[in-house]
């Protein structure tokens, strides 16, 4: 049976040279976390089972610092990486891939153009395409949408881009399905009203999109504590759970998160 | 030195990089030449079957040559599945046929492609595996498996509604469906094996 991972994130300004990783507060305040190379080089040693770079820079001239970052890390990690941030063709796709990456996370760019999915799919495989949600609850019941039922109240979950700084319209449950139809392999769905708060995953949120669909999806936003990830998985058919302060700022080590999991009877790689 | 064969289909780096950081010196060659002298020979691949086919098929009787001679080889996930003689992936691609059987694709009902950590059941302890016990888990990222029809060439097994095929062995052949050189210390530790086996 497949294991639960556990997936550090790496946010990266790569506008200083070599990158530094850093981690926003409801996708604002900053907070400066380390060289990305060292971090993940850590995390491996730790027991990561893949790791995530996010360009959360994502303009053009930082991807060459991007793929460095990825060349230097894939000397010394040896797990899955997967690498996202601004990448809007199969061209820039290859880039990635060619410096080590093993998938690429699309969000922004597939909003605007889904067809990108396919193009990147057809060429690297379902496996290497990573779609990113970024969804807020929108509470109410709204005609036409998905209305997934909350503690807080019936609500459905609207699509962000640009790094959460817009709103698309678009709901990220039909989003979610529509993406794994045109050959998506994984989703990355990060909760915006959880992201940043240590108060835990989006439980229903991540029930609902893992139900829907037939590929892994990574649980995001929220986690500050094991107990949230033993949470998710207990809760949700989440193939993976992503965090990123709690593994920074040294609050918990994978290796004691796996333990923990692992002795609540999680099926983890120990 | 170790040649890692380059037939176009993916990129090379973390088989390379794996290679690299146990010392095994590994090359990549990009043609059937290169593979003449190598200690040992890597067939790596990502892809479709029958594309991967096409590609590798230059390279068909050097390789074939390099097997029957006793040359340590290592084939990974597609390097693995092209020994077999075809694959439901690609109707009509012939494969390699090194090992008779196809290539069949994942059960429905379980999540395609498998992609994730999954353990292993050994079935027949081999210097290939050694350091690693049942249960230790490894990348795996497939849609199709191997089945062969002579058994004892499987020496594990992993557990993705059927017994999927992780790893066989045939002579001086060794070939795994999941990727060593993803799959951590454990992924190491094979490539370790593999490149003592050169010098035995």
């Amino acid at each position: 049976m497949l294991a639960r991972r556990i997936i550090p994130c790496l946010d990266c300004d790569l506008g200083v040279p070599g990158g530094r990783v850093v981690k926003g507060i409801e996708f604002k305040q900053i907070r400066y976390a380390g060289i990305p190379w060292e971090l993940a080089g850590r995390y491996y040693e730790d027991g990561a089972d893949e790791i995530v770079f996010l360009d959360i820079t994502a303009s053009h001239e930082r991807r060459e610092t991007m793929t460095g970052v990825i060349k230097k890390t894939s000397e010394s990690v040896f797990v899955p990486l997967a690498v996202g941030g601004g990448i809007k063709s199969v061209e820039e796709a290859r880039e990635v891939f060619n410096a080590g990456a093993d998938k690429i996370t699309l969000n922004t760019s597939a909003l605007k153009r889904p067809e990108l999915i396919s193009e990147i799919s057809d060429r690297y495989g379902n496996q290497a395409v990573v779609l990113a949600i970024d969804a807020k609850r929108r509470y109410g019941r709204e005609e036409g949408r998905e209305i997934i039922e909350t503690p807080e109240g019936p609500c459905w979950f609207e699509c962000s881009f640009y790094g959460g700084r817009e709103f698309t319209g678009i709901d990220a449950i039909a989003w979610a399905k529509d993406a794994v139809s045109r050959g998506a392999g994984e989703i990355l769905l990060t909760s915006m009203d959880r992201d940043g708060t240590y108060d835990g995953f989006d439980i229903p949120l991540t029930d609902a999109v893992a139900k829907r669909v037939r590929i892994p999806v990574i649980a995001s936003g929220g986690c500050a504590s094991p107990d949230h990830m033993l949470e998710v998985f207990q809760k949700t058919e989440a193939s993976a759970a992503l965090a990123a302060s709690i593994f920074h700022f040294g609050e918990w080590n994978i290796r004691d998160v796996k333990a923990y999991l692992k002795e609540r009877g999680v099926n983890v790689r120990v | 030195m170790i040649a890692i064969v380059n037939y176009g289909m993916g990129n090379l780096f973390s088989i390379y990089n794996a290679l690299d950081r146990i010392g095994g010196d590994p090359k990549i060659v990009t043609d059937p030449e290169g593979l003449a002298g190598a200690d040992g020979i890597v067939v790596p691949g990502v892809g479709a079957f029958g594309s991967c086919m096409d590609q590798l098929t230059r390279f068909e009787g050097s390789l074939l040559r390099a097997f029957q001679e006793g040359v340590p080889m290592l084939g990974i996930c597609i390097g693995m599945q092209v020994l077999f003689e075809g694959s439901e992936e690609s109707p009509g691609a012939k494969g390699l046929g090194w090992i008779k059987g196809n290539v069949v694709r994942l059960p429905d009902g379980v999540m395609i492609p498998q992609m994730g950590w999954n353990s292993l059941s050994i079935k027949r302890p081999v210097e290939m595996l050694e350091g690693i016990s049942n249960g230790d888990m490894f990348y795996f990222v497939h849609s199709y498996y191997g089945r062969p029809v002579d058994r004892s060439v499987v020496v594990a097994t992993t557990d993705h509604g059927v017994e999927v095929t992780a790893a066989i062995a045939k002579d001086n052949l060794f070939a795994t469906q999941f990727h060593p050189e993803k799959s951590g210390a454990k992924g190491l530790k094979i490539l370790e094996n593999f490149v003592r086996c050169l010098h035995c």
